[in-house]
């Protein structure tokens, strides 16, 4: 079942981007509560810990701060900017919201799509943006996904893919439904030529998305805390009218249930990430490298 | 026809319509049940196994709803479980090993929503049949005979033809999921059900399914006859061509590929 949550961004952090203003408040620096520890931190300390509280707590970031955590200074290369949502179906409200989200996000599509070099390795790259309709798939982000495993494919570059979504996007109906065997059609065509593929499963990463590409990574990574699911944890409790037990679709569960390979703080995510590429590039790694 | 998108989910829902089981007792000869995803259970929302169409063995896996109550509940009213879709995945390996084609019957309301399914990776079982389903080196025809309910219908649908039934659906959500997410309001349903262009008209032009099935004489034997001798014309048409999984690919491959550029 396709859930989308659509969010607003609840304040200018949330909104995140470089481009984000400060709230400016009546005296000292801008405070963020966190909902884990419900300690106020200055914004200034989040921004330089990567969106992560003292108590572990990951904020949700947007797409380009995932790539800037990960990418090497300037490498990003952005591929395929250029393929947008439609309103295939006429679907009632569709083009008057993409255009709103276009705005409040700064982004064009539900995820940024391109080539980067990860501690010097060169790779593939994706990120979605929650800010975007909460990450949903439509044509666009299919055709994104699917584009770029088939550039990486052609190229012989490995995918580092952040993912984070509600699901399809209800609006483009069927044609959204599709992306999902398109992109894991693209997906395993990329991995038969024997080419690596990590997922970084973000909060939240639910509905057609995780039945897809999140699911299909050679390496299923998370971050601490993130919601991993198929359906929403509304909907098991509509269904089942039973109480959900606790901790349920954390990535902690879900690893604990085997389906998720490790879960790798931001402030780690670099290193790791650079130690696996190098692991799966073929060569020899001089051990005193290792981590 | 002066039904509305929503009349024809409420007749694709309908009880009184042939179920999977009824397709496979009436187009094939021998059927022989398989059972279990030998990981952790049998998944009673799914059957399958091996069956002979016109003399040639196939495998059948089929989405079964149920006619009577108790059965309704015992097949968990058609939404299976992940062990389902692995029993699948492992009957169309099992094809794939012998030679054989797969055709899979499809009627669900969609994969099951409950914390046992969560816990044992529906999402995951899902993703694992669509990329596999991808580049499965025999012929697959996925019909869909009542609803297709988003990501758990697609589990069994990545096929080198698709065809509807004439009141079957085929929709990313339910139409009262969608009402009551987009709107607030599950009882705006009819009108979700209209933007969703769920119906097997709207799929076909949509390029999504290749053939609608005319629904008349359901359930009779004309209607079945019908049904077995286009499986057999298309699957000696698919057995021939030599890049078959190179045309699913692309199939699936062309579907939102002209979203535009600005």
């Amino acid at each position: 079942m396709a859930i989308i949550n659509f969010l607003k961004p609840k304040n200018k952090l949330e909104e995140g981007g470089r481009t984000a203003a400060p709230v400016q408040r009546d005296e000292g620096e801008p405070e963020k509560k966190c909902p884990n520890c419900h300690k106020d931190i200055p914004l200034s300390r989040l921004w330089a810990n990567h969106l992560v509280c003292a108590c572990g707590h990951h904020f949700r970031m947007k797409a380009r701060q995932h790539i800037g955590v990960v990418a090497d200074k300037g490498s990003f290369q952005e591929l395929y900017d250029e393929k947008i949502a439609s309103n295939p179906l006429q679907f009632p409200g569709y083009g008057e919201k993409v255009d709103t989200v276009r705005l409040a996000s700064g982004e064009r599509e539900a995820v940024i799509c391109g080539t980067a070099r990860v501690g010097g390795q060169a790779c593939c790259l994706f990120a979605m943006e929650p800010y975007f309709m909460m990450g949903s798939m439509g044509s666009a982000v299919g055709e994104k996904i699917t584009a770029l495993f088939e550039y990486a494919a052609e190229k012989r570059l490995p995918v580092i893919g952040f993912t984070v979504s509600g699901g399809a996007r209800m609006q483009e109906g069927l044609l959204s439904l599709m992306q999902m065997a398109k992109t894991s059609a693209a997906v395993k065509r990329h991995s038969d030529q024997g080419l690596l593929y990590i997922a970084v499963l973000t909060d939240p990463t639910t509905g057609g998305v995780t039945a897809s590409f999140a699911m299909e990574a050679d390496i299923i990574l998370a971050e601490p805390g993130a919601t991993v699911g198929f359906a929403g944890a509304r909907v098991v409790k509509q269904t089942t009218r039973k109480a959900l037990p606790g901790g349920f679709q954390t990535a902690e569960f879900v690893q604990e249930h085997g389906f998720i390979d490790a879960i790798v703080p931001r402030s780690n995510q670099k290193q790791q990430l650079t130690e696996l590429l190098k692991m799966h590039n073929g060569g020899c790694v001089d051990e005193s490298d290792a981590i | 026809m002066s039904q509305t998108p929503y009349d024809r989910v409420k007749l694709a829902r309908g009880s009184g319509r042939p179920t999977g089981l009824d397709y496979i007792g009436n187009i094939f000869k021998g059927f022989m049940e398989f059972h279990g995803d030998r990981r952790f259970g049998d998944d009673p929302a799914i059957v399958g196994g091996i069956a002979r169409l016109n003399g040639s063995p196939v495998t059948v896996i089929a989405i079964e709803k149920g006619h009577t109550a108790r059965e309704r509940a015992k097949r968990n009213f058609g939404a299976p479980h992940p062990e389902g879709y692995r029993k699948a995945l492992r009957l169309m390996k099992q094809a794939e090993k012998f030679g054989r084609p797969v055709v899979c019957f499809i009627d669900t309301s969609g994969a099951y929503c409950g914390v046992s399914a969560e816990a044992r990776g529906q999402g995951q079982a899902i993703a694992e049949n669509l990329w596999e389903m991808s580049t499965l080196c025999v012929p697959i025809i996925s019909i869909l005979i009542g609803e297709g309910g988003s990501g758990g219908a697609l589990a069994l649908a990545v096929a080198d033809r698709v065809w509807m039934l004439q009141n079957a659906v085929y929709s990313v959500i339910s139409p009262e999921g969608c009402a009551s997410i987009l709107w607030k309001d599950a009882g705006k349903a009819e009108n979700a059900a209209a933007s969703l262009k769920l119906t097997a008209e709207d799929a076909k032009s949509l390029g999504v399914i290749e053939q609608i099935l005319s629904e008349n004489e359901i359930g009779q034997k004309p209607f079945y006859d019908r049904i077995r001798t286009l499986l057999d014309r298309e699957f000696q048409t698919l057995s021939r061509d030599p890049d078959l999984v190179g045309r699913r690919y692309e199939r699936f491959r062309r579907i939102g590929a002209d979203a535009p550029v600005r």
